[in-house]
């Protein structure tokens, strides 16, 4: 070994690394790292014993059983939507395909308070079925159905768009091979697709999962704010914030705050330690 | 320049042959042509297309539709007057400016933090590459108070720019802190995976031939990213045009300054002027259809150069 140190052309200048490296890492701590650790401080401005009683108080814990009900319904519904969708896109040609992508991915786009008013548009008192389901006493805006559905319109291309690319590059060969056998085609799909997507499955999920519960915008326009019965964990971190009460809305946005930590935990160790994940980039 | 019609001639030649062959089709089976897919094996076609289409229309299609249906319900002048009333312009202004420098502001970082990502090896890189993802994960709201608190006068960050004359909260400068925020994630996981797969031997040729590292990174790596860059700041554009979670509690929130469209469509709603609401909307939605044409322009001109 030759003592003298050979740099690759591609390889840039030791400052230039370390102007880079640090220029990002102040980048990142100040627009990333110190809003959250922000929100732990003030959470224990008052130290611990005021955090917890803002958690543990029936408004708030209303809350987290809502956010979670919520999560619970919409995350399978669009799960079982995002393989249906990806089974469909990836092993057939049709025409169209594209199109149908883009109108999958349309809520991406669609801004989270677009997504509220148009069910408030549809639901609502003055909506198309406004009549009807006062006459029938069913209550969708301001109700948990409402909530339900604006959290399925945002957090529905998720699992979609993580399962199609996947699919598609994966081919068909392997599910061709399985139906010519003479296997049936839930079979097929339980022992043959199943099995190779379902990293990339949990990857959307998890996405999903936390997008559902944070949601804000477009649950705002749907809940109506009432307090222990259409507040969500995100809405009642508003409410509590308004009123000025900053330990008891820091102390809630804490706990959102594991979610969004754990998420990225479960993110990182499913790029790292499953096959064909790694570098992905979610929404 | 021969080598190009050479290419073109080639074309016609397939593009005639394609004419003459539909001319003449080849006799088939009645009601098995692929009118509208190719024949498979798998089965499962119609059951998961079926579901497909069908909660795409009841979740996506038909509520949006409502929205711009209701706008249309309206005349023509009253539709204009409330997309085009002073206070409207005001909130497209910010909402369109704050989004066009933070995505500004994140493409330059966003370009940097990429790279740093994929070409360099520093302590605590795995932790630097998930964090990058915090935005996603991070519920809007929790980012809003949590910004809100940082840049107040009095607040970790706010009490170093009041002194500087600079007010940061309450004003259209949060306003474009917290899209700075949200967009970042956007821009670096969509420059990222074209800048793993760029070839590391081009810049190798660029720089054997002398050509100094500045040169190559200015012609030939910046140029190849092009592209991504400009999905990304695209991306990152339309998600701050639409945000609202993490603005409006350090935006202030006063109407002509610093109201944002997205508030605007919820202060509509709340006096029950749902066409208004509706009408703000259609705008938006305009402004999100464009966006996601010009993405996927800019992605088929990429598919060009592969």
């Amino acid at each position: 070994m030759a003592a003298v140190s050979h740099r690759r052309a591609v390889d840039d200048p030791t400052w230039a690394k370390v102007l880079i490296v640090g220029v990002v890492m102040a980048f990142l701590a100040l627009v990333l790292i110190l809003p959250l650790a922000a929100v732990f401080v003030e959470a224990l401005r008052k130290g611990l014993g005021p955090a917890l009683d803002a958690v543990n108080n029936p408004d708030a814990l209303a809350a987290v059983k809502l956010t979670l009900i919520t999560a619970a319904i919409a995350v399978p519904f669009n799960a079982v939507f995002g393989l249906c969708a990806a089974w469909a896109i990836a092993k057939y040609e049709f025409r169209g395909k594209a199109l149908l992508i883009t109108l999958i991915d349309l809520p991406f786009s669609v801004s989270p308070v677009v997504a509220g008013l148009i069910y408030v548009l549809i639901f609502g008192l003055q909506g198309w079925f406004g009549e009807y389901l006062v006459d029938n006493d069913i209550k969708v805006i301001f109700a948990v159905p409402g909530i339900v559905l604006a959290t399925v319109f945002v957090t529905f291309p998720f699992v979609a768009r993580e399962l199609i690319p996947l699919m598609q590059e994966q081919g068909t060969s392997e599910e061709e091979a399985a139906v010519s056998m003479g296997a049936s085609g839930l079979y097929t799909f339980w022992r043959v697709t199943a099995p190779n997507v379902r990293w990339g499955l949990m990857y959307g999920v998890l996405l999903c999962n936390a997008r559902a519960m944070g949601e804000f915008g477009a649950v705002s326009v749907v809940s109506g704010h009432i307090r222990g019965l259409t507040n969500t964990m995100p809405l009642h971190v508003e409410i509590l914030y308004n009123e000025y009460d900053f330990v008891g809305a820091f102390a809630v946005a804490a706990l959102l705050c594991l979610l969004a930590v754990v998420t990225l935990v479960l993110k990182t160790a499913l790029e790292v330690g499953a096959p064909g994940m790694r570098g992905r980039g979610g929404h | 320049m021969w080598r190009a019609r050479i290419l073109d001639d080639d074309q016609t030649m397939t593009a005639d042959t394609a004419v003459r062959r539909s001319s003449a089709p080849p006799p088939r089976q009645p009601g098995k042509r692929p009118l509208f897919r190719r024949r498979s094996a798998i089965p499962g076609f119609g059951l998961t297309m079926g579901v497909t289409l069908t909660v795409l229309s009841l979740i996506v299609l038909i509520p949006l539709s409502a929205v711009v249906l209701k706008a249309a319900h309206q005349s023509p002048a009253d539709f204009w007057a409330v997309a085009t009333s002073q206070r409207s312009m005001a909130a497209y202004r910010l909402t369109f400016g704050a989004a066009f420098v933070a995505a500004v502001i994140n493409g330059v970082f966003g370009v940097l933090t990429a790279w740093a990502l994929v070409r360099y090896d520093f302590p605590g890189k795995t932790m630097v590459n998930a964090l990058v993802d915090l935005p996603f994960a991070l519920p809007t709201a929790v980012a809003g108070i949590a910004l809100a608190t940082l840049y107040a006068p009095t607040g970790w960050v706010g009490q170093f720019l009041t002194p500087l004359g600079i007010k940061a909260a309450y004003n259209p400068v949060g306003v474009t802190i917290a899209l700075i925020f949200i967009g970042l994630p956007f821009v670096v996981r969509t420059i990222e995976p074209v800048l793993r797969d760029a070839a590391e031997d081009v810049e190798e040729a660029a720089a054997s031939l002398g050509a100094n590292r500045i040169d190559t990174i200015l012609r030939i790596v910046l140029p190849a990213l092009a592209p991504a860059w400009l999905t990304g700041f695209a991306m990152a554009f339309a998600r701050g045009v639409g945000e609202y979670g993490s603005v409006i509690f350090i935006a202030g929130n006063m109407p002509y300054k610093s109201e944002i469209a997205p508030l605007l469509i919820i202060i509509q709603l709340e006096q029950f002027e749902y066409a208004r609401a509706a009408t703000i909307a259609v705008v938006m939605l305009a402004v999100s259809f464009t966006m996601l044409l010009v993405i996927n322009a800019i992605q088929a001109w990429a598919r060009r150069f592969d």
